[in-house]
């Protein structure tokens, strides 16, 4: 027996050493991937300082780089994305929390989070060679008729372009957005929808005007997430974006984004100087989700305090 | 009956007939998904299309048999490196640092990660591990998809470590059994399914992975089975042929899309009525 305990308290220090060594690589990993960005954008963050931000030229020969067109691109592709989901995410955990009979409930969930398995390239490949030509020549025409004195219906029916980029975003966030939304509103204490419905509400009153509230900044969180998600996205944005190194006020030219422009350029890149710049478009794609993520993290978090309290 | 009763009626109808709406927007785009890459897939797959080379530009015939071998590779290798680091990790935040800041940390960095864009995983990993030693590998891939795997495989291996009740952990530690012994052979047994449930998801969700693979594996139109050279990926495969200009080249590439998608949506599936069993199996 005295022979095995310490052997025991030695077995069970290095068990301990171990798991806690890979705990904290996570935290080594995240520190080290932002050194490492920084430490590789140098050149161009000097060469370039601040205008690499407002620049809009991105030419590897002269060589010159400006990132705005395609931190636009990122922005408004993933805000398009955004304006699509939210109200269908909604709808959705409606749906399934508050209208469906219970049998039905299960299935159309994992129904909807299977669409947060299907790979970000077969959204992409999906939407060039299907999506594109159908929203071309039966969707686009008509805005473009009807709606094309307004700037942002103006240009060609192409099918790829800022537009159809951010509808696939919507398509592949939805189910992240959704299923935080439901996991939500199954939080709201029964009795206050109870309460509503009293006083004579109507299903939606109810729905809008105790259980949104209820789940309120937690709402917000699942946007937010949403939104991470949408910034970082790549092979789906890089089929159907369009490529095009600009910026346009319609919705329907073609535009690029960060993630775009890192996957067609990064392995044509010889010069250090445009390997740093597209360093630095990733390392301001990071910066960017990270906060985003950071911030929907802490919402999330703030509501589950309160419904741990109540 | 009063008009304002009637408004706030016809109201909650639209409102839940939308609802119902954005339920049926959902399913229709995941039906009309899967039932295309399935009908444009399944014709391109034969026998060839498993065991041949790609062939050159612009003729038909050959197939995509390196790829296939260098994704299950890839996803392998990268299995090997997350996964354990991952149940570790897990274990810590289950085991031992419950309430401590480092596991608060941990946790809300891995929640991080877990969204963060693989593009840039992959940039991160050509710093480390493609630019030093001049080349892509496969080991490169390997280590991009290792680091995406590793925040998944952490929550899940923690959530599941977590539902082992604690009257199981005291009555082995009443026994005298190093704390070690009964995390290895009391909890990893009691969270077992769980765990596995959860590596099948992390393998799932890499398997998949197309961006973090452009810069690290690279391609390559030969058979390679070297740690050390660029190696061919369905999913890079399917980047490249869908954006080249040849016909045959694009049924290729949906016939990677039919195996990769049947694959990951297979494995995700039987991971979810694994779970669905154990969460029955605890309830009831």
């Amino acid at each position: 027996m005295q022979r095995v305990a310490p052997n025991n308290g030695l077995a069970d220090a290095l068990f301990k050493g171990l798991c806690r060594f890979f705990a904290l690589s996570v935290i080594v990993l995240m520190i080290a991937i932002f050194i490492v960005l920084v430490k590789e954008a140098y050149p161009s963050i000097r060469a370039f300082g601040w205008g690499f931000l407002t620049g809009s030229t991105w030419d590897p020969v002269a060589p010159e780089f400006g990132a705005l067109p395609a931190i636009y691109g990122t922005l408004i592709s993933s805000l398009i994305a955004l304006a699509i989901a939210l109200p269908v995410s909604l709808g959705i955990a409606v749906f399934i929390t508050e209208m469906s009979p219970s049998w039905l409930k299960a299935p159309i969930g994992a129904a909807i989070e299977l669409l947060a398995a299907i790979p970000s390239i077969i959204y992409g490949m999906w939407g060039l060679f299907v999506f594109a030509p159908l929203f071309a020549e039966h969707v686009q025409p008509f805005f473009i008729e009807r709606l094309g004195f307004i700037p942002l219906f103006a240009g060609a029916p192409l099918g790829i372009g800022m537009f159809p980029a951010g509808f696939i975003l919507a398509i592949m966030i939805i189910p992240f957005i959704s299923s935080v939304m439901r996991d939500l509103f199954q939080m709201v204490p029964p009795i206050l929808k109870e309460s509503g419905y009293g006083v004579g509400a109507t299903k939606w009153e109810v729905i809008w005007k105790v259980v949104v509230p209820y789940a309120g900044s937690g709402i917000f969180g699942a946007v937010i997430l949403g939104l991470g998600r949408a910034l970082g996205e790549t092979m789906a944005v890089t089929f159907i974006i369009g490529n095009s190194f600009r910026i346009s006020a319609s919705l329907f030219d073609p535009g690029t984004s960060i993630s775009a422009k890192l996957a067609n350029e990064f392995t044509e890149a010889v010069e250090d100087i445009y390997l740093s710049s597209l360093v630095e478009l990733g390392l301001i794609l990071f910066v960017i989700t990270f906060m985003a993520l950071a911030t929907a993290k802490l919402m999330t978090r703030r509501m589950a305090i309160k419904a741990g309290r109540s | 009956m009063n008009s304002p009763y009637l408004r706030r009626k016809i109201i909650n109808l639209l409102a839940l007939g939308a609802s119902f709406l954005s339920a049926a927007f959902g399913i229709l785009f995941l039906v009309w998904i899967l039932k295309d890459v399935a009908s444009f897939g399944f014709g391109a797959l034969d026998v060839a299309f498993f065991t041949q080379l790609p062939s050159p530009p612009g003729e038909t015939g050959g197939g995509l048999g390196n790829a296939i071998a260098g994704t299950a590779l890839i996803t392998i290798i990268a299995t090997a490196i997350g996964v354990p680091a991952g149940i570790l990790a897990g274990t810590y935040l289950s085991e031992y640092g419950r309430g401590s800041k480092t596991a608060e940390v941990v946790r809300f960095l891995s929640e991080i990660l877990v969204s963060a864009p693989s593009i840039v995983i992959g940039i991160f990993v050509y710093a480390i591990a493609v630019k030093p030693f001049n080349g892509f590998s496969a080991l490169a891939g390997a280590i991009a998809l290792a680091i995406i795997m590793l925040p998944v495989v952490i929550r899940t291996a923690e959530e599941m470590l977590k539902l082992v009740p604690d009257a199981t952990r005291e009555a082995a530690l009443a026994l005298g059994a190093p704390h070690w012994k009964v995390t290895v052979f009391v909890v990893y047994r009691g969270a077992l399914r769980g765990i596995i449930t959860g590596v099948m998801l992390a393998v799932a969700r890499v398997a998949g992975e197309t961006a973090p693979l452009l810069f690290t594996s690279f391609h390559n139109a030969f058979w390679s089975f070297k740690l050390n050279e660029p190696t061919a990926t369905l999913t890079v495969s399917i980047f490249n042929y869908a954006m080249a200009p040849y016909e045959d080249w694009h049924a290729k590439a949906w016939g990677a899309a039919f195996l990769i998608t049947a694959l990951v949506l297979i494995v995700t599936v039987s991971a979810r009525l694994i779970v669905g069993r154990r969460k029955g199996a605890l309830t009831s």
